[in-house]
């Protein structure tokens, strides 16, 4: 609920004395980039990157043509947002794969970053991709961290490696061993978490990376982490020269501006988020959706664009119009399902909304409905379409037949289309209000 | 990508302590808007938040006029002064038996915390018994069999996978019989937003209630130092559910500060019990305010 406020809220507010003008000055669009700083620094993005942050979008803005358009606060959101997603790099980026097999992972991380559950969530989908996956046990520090692993080993299905408390560079080295002799084509190595500043620590991981030169060094970063994230990921970066970064706990309300300082500040890909606590529970990385968590808006600059390309703006003018004069008809009805089925269906929709993401479910939504209305809507002839109250019961017989639909079907529409019209007429009457 | 050359460049200072970024505010020589800059960015390092930040700001540009402050010495003290203010608290004694229920999200040491606390008290000579509620996370009771044994301490546990609420009966009935002084309850970790989760914390806590009614009774939830803004929402959501008494800060030996507190303090207007200063079983300490902001800014 307060993630939508946040910052579409407080934008929409710092642009709101200008909201019916079109264009926007320097003054508000410095007034509109405090909020969106204020955004990040609580989502904890490093006060550092979210300053050189501001300073670039809002040198882009002022250079572009953006504020002297139509809908200019939508449109430095959609700015705001796009830089974010470039920042954070815009594609997929997999797990190299060795061309000597088999391919090594070395985890690493803080303590209780999640390194040891993630190592298992890796393992299925890497089973999943035909991978013959071993786990090495690499943490002989924490107590029953051994356990966790085998317990996860056995329900993720995977062998685990272990030899006790020995030394964690002989482990992996044994460990890298045993997987070439016996036709493994991956070790993941879960080694202990540690602080950064930890010099021993940190050296044993160096001598790991010495001893097995890993396919990738992963940095397993939970995702609530504070301003410390840049000195972390900066101190493991200069170190063990990562390779990439997995995201943990990126689930419910955390905002995740950690994402984009250790994005910021080493460089390396994000790989994977981790988001729940089962092993399923992992994705690739997306670096629209996490922009849009970092700003607190769900995914509404998707639903933004999508609206975009779907409706032009001369089309929504000439509904506004038909609204306001009370002429919309079915045909204009019609029009406007075409246009949602452009923006990919009510489900999507509804799942980029902030706040309603997760709470509708599909079952509540269906799409093949709007089909059967579109059915029902061809059915008629143009004057129907035109004029609903002139269908009484032979025409809703003959609607119903044609359209393949029931006559209750037929009713169903012809009462929503009512209800609809006076829905619209209240909200251009000004006594309804959208929510943004 | 010449924005992260740049952003390097910057955050090359970042890298130096928070401590450091203090000295560098505290060491202007006019109390001007330089100074409110450099005090924003160390503030907000040390992760109190933009909005307790901006709070803290507010009041020292009206007491640095009102009291003819002028010089950074002076304004350092004064804003010592008003963090105090705000995570000074008088925390009741505790009464034996004594039942201290351990809670927060995954990965905060919630485990390793309550080990430490078992050896606090053994060494005040009292006698504990530990409750091994997270029965959920893959050798859990195996870790905390472990702590225990290093505190020299009792610990009730079911299988994997049983009711966390039926642990904790079980230890409240072995305490009662035994006389046992202080019961640490400790708990699987849960993200707040998992309902179904945050209803068993709930139904742990029930049970707490109606079998000890009348015994002294902390609900401490435990916050990870390095944990950012995120960790208000935190301490909001466990304190809605179970209504939080404390708060245990552990992983201070970091680099991190866990300034968030002071956020928390302004919104939530709950004390830091304890502090979690390093992975020894002695590392855990009574929390203390001033020491805590003198470790901040100093």
């Amino acid at each position: 609920m307060a993630l939508f406020k946040t910052l579409s809220l407080k934008i929409n507010h710092a642009f709101s004395k200008i909201k019916n003008k079109s264009g926007l000055t320097e003054l508000e669009l410095k007034e509109a980039m405090r909020e969106v700083r204020m955004a990040l620094l609580e989502a904890d993005v490093n006060f550092l990157v979210a300053k050189e942050f501001i300073n670039k979008v809002t040198s882009k803005a002022i250079g572009s043509d953006i504020l002297r358009g139509l809908n200019s606060s939508q449109q430095v959101i959609k700015l705001v947002n796009d830089e974010l997603v470039e920042l954070m790099g815009s594609r997929f980026s997999k797990l190299m794969v060795s061309d000597s097999l088999p391919s090594v992972y070395m985890m690493c991380g803080l303590q209780g970053s999640g390194k040891t559950t993630m190592c298992g969530k890796l393992a299925k989908i890497l089973a999943k991709d035909n991978k013959k996956v071993l786990l090495a046990a690499c943490d002989i520090y924490r107590p029953a961290a051994i356990k966790q692993l085998q317990i996860i080993g056995e329900r993720s299905k995977t062998q685990v490696f272990e030899k006790g408390q020995i030394d964690p560079i002989i482990i992996s080295k044994q460990a890298v061993e045993y997987a070439k002799t016996n036709g493994y084509d991956t070790v993941i190595l879960d080694t202990a978490g540690r602080l950064h500043i930890d010099e021993k620590l940190m050296e044993e991981l160096r001598s790991i990376k010495l001893a097995v030169k890993p396919t990738e060094i992963l940095l397993v970063v939970d995702s609530m982490l504070g301003q410390d994230s840049v000195n972390v990921a900066d101190r493991f970066n200069q170190d063990l020269d990562i390779s990439g970064v997995i995201l943990t706990k990126l689930d419910g309300d955390t905002r995740g501006g950690a994402a984009l300082s250790i994005k910021a500040i080493c460089g390396k890909p994000i790989k994977y988020v981790g988001i729940g606590e089962k092993l399923e529970d992992i994705e690739p990385f997306h670096p629209d959706r996490m922009a849009s968590r970092i700003l607190g808006m769900g995914d509404v600059l998707t639903l933004i664009e999508k609206a975009q390309d779907a409706i032009s703006e001369e089309n929504a003018k000439k509904i506004a119009k038909k609204i306001k004069n009370s002429s919309f008809d079915l045909e204009d009805y019609l029009d406007q399902l075409n246009g949602i089925k452009k923006m990919g269906g009510m489900k999507d929709m509804l799942d980029m909304i902030p706040g309603l993401s997760g709470k509708v479910s599909a079952k509540d939504i269906d799409d093949k409905s709007f089909d059967r209305t579109k059915a029902i809507i061809y059915s008629m002839t143009p004057e129907e379409r035109h004029k609903p109250e002139i269908i009484k019961a032979s025409r809703r017989k003959r609607i119903s037949k044609g359209s393949g639909t029931s006559v209750q079907e037929v009713n169903k529409l012809l009462n929503q289309f009512e209800q609809m019209k006076l829905m619209m007429k209240k909200v251009s009457s000004g006594k309804f209000k959208f929510p943004f | 990508m010449g924005f992260f050359l740049k952003l390097k460049e910057g955050l090359k200072k970042t890298r130096e302590s928070i401590s450091r970024k203090f000295f560098e505010a505290f060491k202007t020589k006019e109390l001007d808007q330089k100074f409110y800059d450099a005090l924003e960015v160390a503030l907000i390092s040390a992760d109190m938040g933009y909005i307790a930040t901006e709070n803290i700001l507010n009041r020292l540009r009206t007491e640095i006029p009102s009291k003819k402050i002028s010089k950074p010495e002076e304004a350092k003290t004064l804003l010592k002064k008003i963090l105090l203010e705000t995570i000074d608290y008088e925390i009741p004694n505790y009464e034996f038996p004594l039942l201290i229920l351990i809670s927060g999200v995954n990965g905060v040491g919630k485990t390793t915390a309550v080990g430490k606390l078992a050896k606090l008290f053994v060494s005040q000579g009292k006698s504990v018994v530990i409750a091994a509620a997270d029965t959920f996370r893959a050798a859990a009771s195996e870790q905390l069999e472990i702590w225990a044994e290093r505190a020299g301490v009792r610990v009730i546990s079911h299988s994997e996978g049983s009711d966390p609420a039926a642990v904790v009966f079980d230890t409240l009935i072995s305490a009662k019989t035994k006389g046992t002084q202080v019961i640490i309850v400790d708990t699987a970790g849960r993200l707040h937003n998992k309902k179904n989760l945050m209803e068993e914390l709930k139904k742990i806590n029930r049970v707490i209630d109606r079998e000890l009614p009348n015994s002294d009774r902390r609900n401490l939830i435990v916050l990870d130092a390095t944990t950012g803004q995120n960790a208000v929402r935190q301490v909001e959501v466990f304190n809605e559910a179970i209504e939080i008494d404390g708060i245990i800060l552990t992983k201070l030996d970091g680099t991190a500060k866990g300034g968030v507190v002071m956020a928390i303090a302004e919104e939530q207007n709950i004390p830091v019990y304890y502090a979690g200063v390093g992975e020894g079983i002695d590392d855990l300490i009574p929390f203390d305010a001033k020491d805590f902001i003198d470790a901040i800014l100093d």
